[in-house]
Formats: structure tokens, sequence, C-alpha cells
């Protein structure tokens, strides 16, 4: 039997304990065994940017990211983002622009976008591009998920 | 099992000790992008993973007297974002805001950027041409040794991260009439290797006519990150004009030995593009120490 370490961390608002391998990966523990299957691994290299969680309100790639590295953060993932059953506007207005096809690069984006949001609440467009640099989408050519922001930055933070 | 167990200690000598206590076991993991991946291939197995990230004070950018010193913590965003280094080493901060993608620079650090000793490192690359040295710490005490004499093969750095590890590097503060660029072509602006990665730095005499210093610093086109030493040392008293230039950039075209590569592009076109990107940032650099 191998060793575990235990890992304490605060997700999506609430504290959470779990057993987990000391070299796991944060996207392995939370899909894995925290259940939470929002967060996709898309190449698993730290490239596409599909399994960017929040820690402490920074992107991180959670493919890539040791899982104990989270230990007493706040972790938030695309779970995290929706309030009372409704959506955050960022998701309205990805629903809304069709800034979704296959869905697979959806909640990285969500969270850099959040990211994004939360730092300048009015980005430009340069200044949205340069934010998602790291978040690879291969169905829509980037501009509905550009339009989708810009559209979720002029709503402002009380329409969520 | 990828690691036996997951440490985190709060000061170095705690770190070290337990690096001793695994006996060659333990590796050190900063901001891990590197590491995690080498685990999940299984390129690497650890007896224990050693994380720096919670030493109080390893992520400081600060001026220490006549030098800038960065914590072995400080992360490539950070380094990307801080005036102090805009300001003293222009080329690092501009070297370490076109590494990989906004999360990765916000996790990777650049002693891991050093540690890992690719010959295309962008930071190590900066951290050359800036004659910067890193301060290693290991069970016989802390000693500073120059970044120049860390690089060993591909891959292969002089710190060993089940032993020792890096605590801070320094860049002397930048003098009046001196000045850092650095200049990076990849297939992409983001996520992608650097094809060539060029960094220079100048010191120009008091009425900036004249090269009194040069460093250059170019990747991957060596086994390890490189030094155009013969163009460094040609441009050394020479008047600073576009004849000059042009010269240093064709001398460390020769200078260099780059291969085709699927993963970069065929060998003559980057050795065209050892000489464009090192003219353009001999030019930057002179044109900014002028000032």
């Amino acid at each position: 039997m191998s060793k575990t370490v235990r890992l304490d961390m605060k997700l999506n608002g609430d504290d959470v304990q779990v057993e987990i391998e000391p070299a796991a990966t944060l996207a392995q523990v939370l899909r894995e065994q925290l259940g939470l299957t929002g967060t996709k691994i898309g190449c698993g290299e730290g490239i596409c940017g599909g399994c960017t969680v929040l820690v402490d309100g920074t992107p991180v790639n959670s493919c890539i990211y040791a899982a104990m590295k989270a230990a007493d953060r706040h972790v938030q993932t695309v779970e995290g983002l929706s309030h009372d059953g409704g959506l955050h506007r960022l998701q309205r207005a990805f629903l809304e622009q069709g800034a979704v096809q296959c869905g697979y690069c959806t909640p990285g984006l969500l969270l850099t976008a959040a990211a994004l949001l939360r730092d300048n609440p009015h980005p430009t467009e340069p200044e949205i591009r340069a934010a998602i640099s790291g978040n690879l989408c291969r169905c829509t050519g980037y501009t509905k998920i550009i339009k989708a922001i810009q559209v979720a930055s002029q709503s402002g933070p009380r329409s969520r | 099992m990828l690691a036996g167990d997951y440490v985190t200690p709060s000061t170095v000598e705690e770190a070290l000790a337990t690096l001793a206590s695994h006996r060659g076991r333990g590796r050190i993991i900063a901001g891990g992008t590197d590491l995690m991946l080498q685990l999940q291939r299984s390129e690497r197995a650890v007896g224990c993973l050693v994380d720096i990230s919670r030493i109080p004070g390893l992520d400081e950018i600060e001026m220490h007297d006549s030098h800038v010193v960065i914590g072995a913590m400080a992360t490539h965003a950070a380094i990307a974002r801080s005036p102090l280094l805009h300001e003293h080493a222009p080329a690092l901060a501009d070297a370490c805001s076109r590494i990989g993608s906004p999360q990765i620079r916000n996790v990777g650090t650049l002693a891991g950027n050093v540690v890992n000793a690719q010959p295309a490192a962008d930071g190590s690359i900066a951290l050359l041409a800036l004659d910067a040295e890193a301060e290693i710490a290991n069970l016989t005490g802390r000693q500073w040794v120059p970044l120049s004499s860390l690089f060993v093969s591909p891959g292969v750095s002089r710190v060993d991260a089940s032993a020792e590890l890096v605590t801070t590097f320094r860049i002397r503060a930048q003098a009046p009439r001196e000045a850092s660029a650095f200049e990076r072509l990849a297939r992409r602006k983001a996520v992608a290797l650097p094809l060539i990665n060029v960094a220079a730095r100048v010191l120009l005499d008091a009425d900036g006519s004249r090269i009194r210093e040069a460093r250059l610093a170019i990747g991957p086109v060596a086994p390890t990150p490189f030094r155009a030493r013969q163009t460094e040392d040609f441009l050394a008293g020479q008047v600073a004009e576009q004849e000059t230039i042009d010269e240093a950039a064709e001398m460390a075209m020769r200078e260099c030995k780059p291969r085709s590569s699927l993963l970069r592009a065929g060998k003559e076109y980057r050795q065209e593009l050892i000489r464009v990107l090192s003219r353009r940032a001999l030019v930057r650099s002179i044109e900014a120490a002028r000032g």
C-alpha cells in the first residue's frame, strides 16, 4: 500500500479534506477523487489550458500543478462559477454569443476570463487576446469567445 | 508510484535536511511545471518532493545595495511585471514575459528554468547576458556562482536538486549608459518553443559613442545556453554604429552551431535568425543605453 498525504483546501467556497497520492496533479484530484469533471484534461502537458482552474484567484494549468500546492489555498473550478443555480455572466455570454462548439476548452476559458474581468473589468481586445493566449480552442477560431468576454465585461458583475 | 512523500519545509535549512534524509531520492519542487510533467510521464521517480514554495521571503524581487536580487520562487509572471526588473534588467523581464503561457508563467519559476538547463531556456539566456550569479545552498553552506558555470549538457545543470537548491539570483544594477534587450522568434506568439532567442547587453562610454563592454547570449545553438564570446570580445572598444553591429551579427552567426530540427526549423533559416535577432537585440540595447 503506497503512502498518501492529506490535502486540506478550500474548493469553490467549501473546506475539503482528501487523502491523495503525493505527486497527484490537482486535475486528477478534482476529477477522479472529488468528482468535479468540469475541469477538462486536453493535452495533459500544460499547453492547451483546458484544465485551467483558479488557485487563490490565479489561473494555473491543473494537469501539471501539484495538488499539494493547493494546500490551504482557495481553488475555484467551473462548478463554482454559477450561483444559486444561476449562470455566471460569462457563462451566459458564451451561450448567447455561440462561443461554445465542442465545449472542451470552455471551462478553462471561463475561468481565465473570470480572472481577467476581476483584475480588469473593461479589457481591450488586445488585453483579452493576451489573457486567453494560454487557452487553445480548435473549433471557433476565438472570434466569438472574444466577443462573449466583451459582452460579459459590459454587463457588469452585478448581473451574474 | 511517482513520489513517496510530499513535504513543505518552512526554511532552506529544513529543506536541505529533508533532502539529506532521503539520500539522493528527494527532489526540490518549485513551480513544478517541468517536474510534474516528468513525473506523469514516469521519466523520473522521486522518494520525496520537497516543496520550497512556503519558505518565507524566497519569492522576493528587491534591490540589495548594488544588486537586484530575485528569489528562487519568483515566478515568470512576477518577474515580467516587476518595475525594478524593467528598469535594471529589461532583457530578463522581456524574456520571462514570453515563456509558455499566462498559466505557465503564473506558476513556473526562473530558478526552475535555470536548473532544468535547457539550451533554449529564455530565462537562462537573459541571465547569461546580464552576468547574473546564483546562490546555491547545500549542507556545506551557501555560495555565489556565475550563471555561466551552471550548465553541463541538455537538461543537466550543476545544481543537484536531490541535495541542494538555488536560493537567489543577483544581477548588478544597470549603470548609466548601459542597457539590455531580448529577442525571440517562435512559430506562434504563445505556448511555443523559440526557434532562436537572443539577449544582448551593452555598456557604452561616457559620450555614448563607443561600446565599452558587450554580452550576447543565444539559444538553442549548442548543448548549453550559449554565450557568443568571440563576438563579445570583438565588440569591446568598437564604435557603436551600424557597420559594427552588422559585423558583430555576422560573427555571432558564424560562432553558433544551430541544427536542423523538426521542432524548430532548418539550420540555414535558424542561422539567418541568429544574425537578424542579434542585430536587433544589439541595436535596441545601444539605443536604450543612449537613453
